[in-house]
């Protein structure tokens, strides 16, 4: 009764107050894209402003990939997310029911208006010559990684790891978990999310070597000056895509449905795709890709296709019981 | 020449012989041994306590006063103050009308099941902060038990400021209750049956009574859960969503400046909570100094 009454009287007054509506947009996003983000939201509120006369604020929540996805499936109100990988979305478009499966057609390039890919990070001058996935098991080698349970990152950097493997022993499986076993028997701390184990890795001082998303690498050299770190390219590595998605349920919710899509549309604009690149994401966009070409290193990439998907690579690898509970748990 | 006898300056006739008390006496170990036990003591805390506190400020300050302040005043992080302000403003009072209410009952009453009340009371110090978070993921979670029926009523616990209230009240819940009871122990029921005796009613003898008996011990346990309520990482971490702005307390804000590579911001903010540490301690102090007696029975902290 109270409820209605304060719905119906808040309802008379709002229109009164303002004609042009103000809306605040949920994004639910990975722990690397902070920087990003602060960058394109502040171009796509102004971009909607001139379009629409409208004013959009948009609120931003970060952490280890999977531990996001978690926090929507448990009820965090996303309008749009913004993950490290496919498999999170899918998790929520599964176990809750949110969007629908096929989420990952209703955008170009499955959904991935930006790519990525792993590199290692090293204090300068290399100390220790790492030049490639082999110079990780080495013995006395500290590898800072996060973990891939709840971290997106993680597993791209795990299936990185795995595909190099792969190569290097002839598609021999049981080789490549070895090779696994000992990478991981050097990491001596599992951070939850990207940020996390950069902060550890560049901060703390701990390890020898980061396994890093590529924008993750640039920007603690942008921090921390060229004169602490260095960049490693690997002889082989993945093509990481981080996908986006509206949440149709909590948008629709919401009633942000149209501004959520135009956020998300927002992100192939050559506008945003510059900011993409300006942040050191590879952008999807062949022109303002072809202005940054120069700022990547050229490495050999496999696509998650090449692992047969997320759903086989989900279960085979990072399911419960699957091969880094194998290795890191037993 | 009759001199008095000093007998302080005496020896006891007959003091048995007794070596261990000797051996042990802390008078009687080597100067040596006392200073260089005191110095060890002393830098522990110098080292454990006291340059980690001054760190704090130091980094907070490190780009000057003026970016100090701009950290604070910024947007979010005045969100983030706001936020801690009324979560404390709501968990605290909770759990002082609980924590009275449970030790009165533990104390001047005797009911069966009285130990089990106590063990349950003591739940929250004894589990995680992280299983205490959780526990609300699971009950109200959008998967828990009362998700669903909640979010077709609109209402918002987990994810939202209810829930970080619900987490922190649950984390600090044992602070003021384990304050007063054994202050209310050592205090018996003398005073409440003289009262009863000279005709007051139930609600007198609690205000005139019971209350001004223990209102230091109370004091004292407000001050600990309001420093608990305000500093509570672990548990609010699980069920805050972390959304700048709106679900982030200070701790958590903390957390996000210093993983965006924003160190002063991060110590500035984490200054403002060392201050409240600092507070706490001051009144803590404060209060053992002039209330002691009143606290006997509770200065174990």
């Amino acid at each position: 009764m109270l409820k209605k009454f304060l719905a119906t009287s808040l309802l008379a007054i709002v229109p009164t107050l303002s004609h042009a509506a103000s809306v605040t947009l949920l994004n639910v996003s990975y722990d690397p894209t902070r920087e990003l983000y602060k960058a394109v939201n502040a171009a796509f509120a102004a971009d909607w402003k001139a379009k629409t006369g409208d004013s959009v604020t948009i609120k931003q929540s970060h952490g280890g990939s999977g531990k996001q996805a978690r926090a929507v499936i448990d009820g965090l109100e996303a309008d749009v997310v913004t993950l490290a990988l496919a498999a999170d979305i899918d998790a929520i478009a599964e176990k809750a029911k949110l969007l629908p499966l096929d989420w990952e057609k209703r955008l170009a390039h499955n959904s991935a208006p930006y790519t990525s890919t792993i590199v290692f990070l090293v204090r300068k001058g290399n100390p220790k010559q790492i030049k490639d996935w082999n110079d990780l098991i080495k013995p006395g080698v500290a590898v800072v990684t996060p973990n891939p349970k709840t971290s997106g990152g993680a597993r791209w950097n795990h299936l990185a790891a795995y595909a190099y493997a792969l190569k290097a022993n002839n598609g021999d499986a049981a080789k490549a978990k070895a090779y696994l076993a000992a990478l991981y028997k050097n990491v001596p701390v599992l951070d939850t999310g990207a940020r996390g184990a950069t902060t550890t890795f560049v901060q703390r001082g701990i390890g020898d070597v980061l396994i890093a998303w590529e924008n993750e690498a640039f920007l603690s050299i942008d921090e921390f000056g060229k004169d602490k770190f260095e960049i490693v390219a690997p002889s082989l590595s993945v093509l990481a895509e981080p996908s986006v998605a509206v949440v149709d349920k909590v948008a629709d919710k919401h009633g942000n449905r149209k501004v959520a899509d135009a956020y998300l549309s927002f992100l192939y604009t050559p506008a945003a795709q510059d900011i993409i690149g300006k942040n050191y994401y590879r952008p999807v966009d062949p022109a303002v890709a072809a202005r940054y070409a120069s700022v990547f290193p050229k490495i050999e990439l496999k696509t998650i296709a090449d692992f047969g998907g997320w759903a086989k690579v989900q279960a085979e690898h990072f399911a419960e019981g699957g091969l880094f509970d194998q290795i890191y748990g037993g | 020449m009759n001199r008095p006898v000093d007998h302080t300056l005496q020896d006891p006739p007959k003091l048995p012989f007794e070596p261990l008390i000797q051996k042990n006496a802390v008078i009687t170990e080597a100067r040596w041994v006392r200073v260089s036990l005191t110095a060890a003591a002393l830098i522990f805390l110098l080292g454990f306590l006291l340059m980690p506190l001054i760190a704090v400020f130091v980094e907070a300050l490190r780009n000057g006063i003026g970016a100090y302040f701009e950290a604070i005043v910024e947007d979010d992080a005045m969100a983030a103050i706001r936020l801690t302000l009324t979560v404390s403003l709501i968990a605290v009072p909770l759990n002082l009308v609980f924590g009275v209410i449970a030790a009165w009952a533990i104390t001047k009453h005797s009911f069966r099941f009285k130990q089990l009340l106590i063990t349950l009371i003591d739940l929250p110090f004894s589990v995680s902060p992280v299983v205490s978070g959780l526990i609300y993921v699971l009950i109200f979670g959008a998967q828990g038990w009362a998700g669903p029926w909640m979010s077709e009523h609109e209402f918002k616990v987990l994810f939202a400021v209810p829930g970080i209230v619900l987490a922190t009240t649950f984390v600090t819940f044992p602070f003021i209750a384990r304050e007063l009871i054994p202050l209310m122990q050592a205090q018996g029921t003398d005073d409440e049956q003289a009262a009863l005796s000279l005709g007051a009613n139930g609600w007198q003898v609690f205000w005139r009574v019971t209350l001004p008996n223990i209102r230091w011990g109370l004091l004292y346990g407000v001050l600990l859960c309001n420093a608990r309520a305000m500093g509570e990482f672990g548990a609010v971490s699980v069920v805050s969503g972390h959304i700048r702005g709106l679900t982030n307390t200070m701790p958590l804000h903390v957390e996000i400046l210093y993983n965006e590579y924003n160190f002063s911001a991060a110590f500035a903010v984490a200054s403002l909570l060392a201050m409240l540490a600092l507070l706490t301690l001051g009144l803590k102090s404060l209060l053992e100094w002039r209330h002691g007696n009143e606290l006997a029975a509770t200065r174990r902290h």
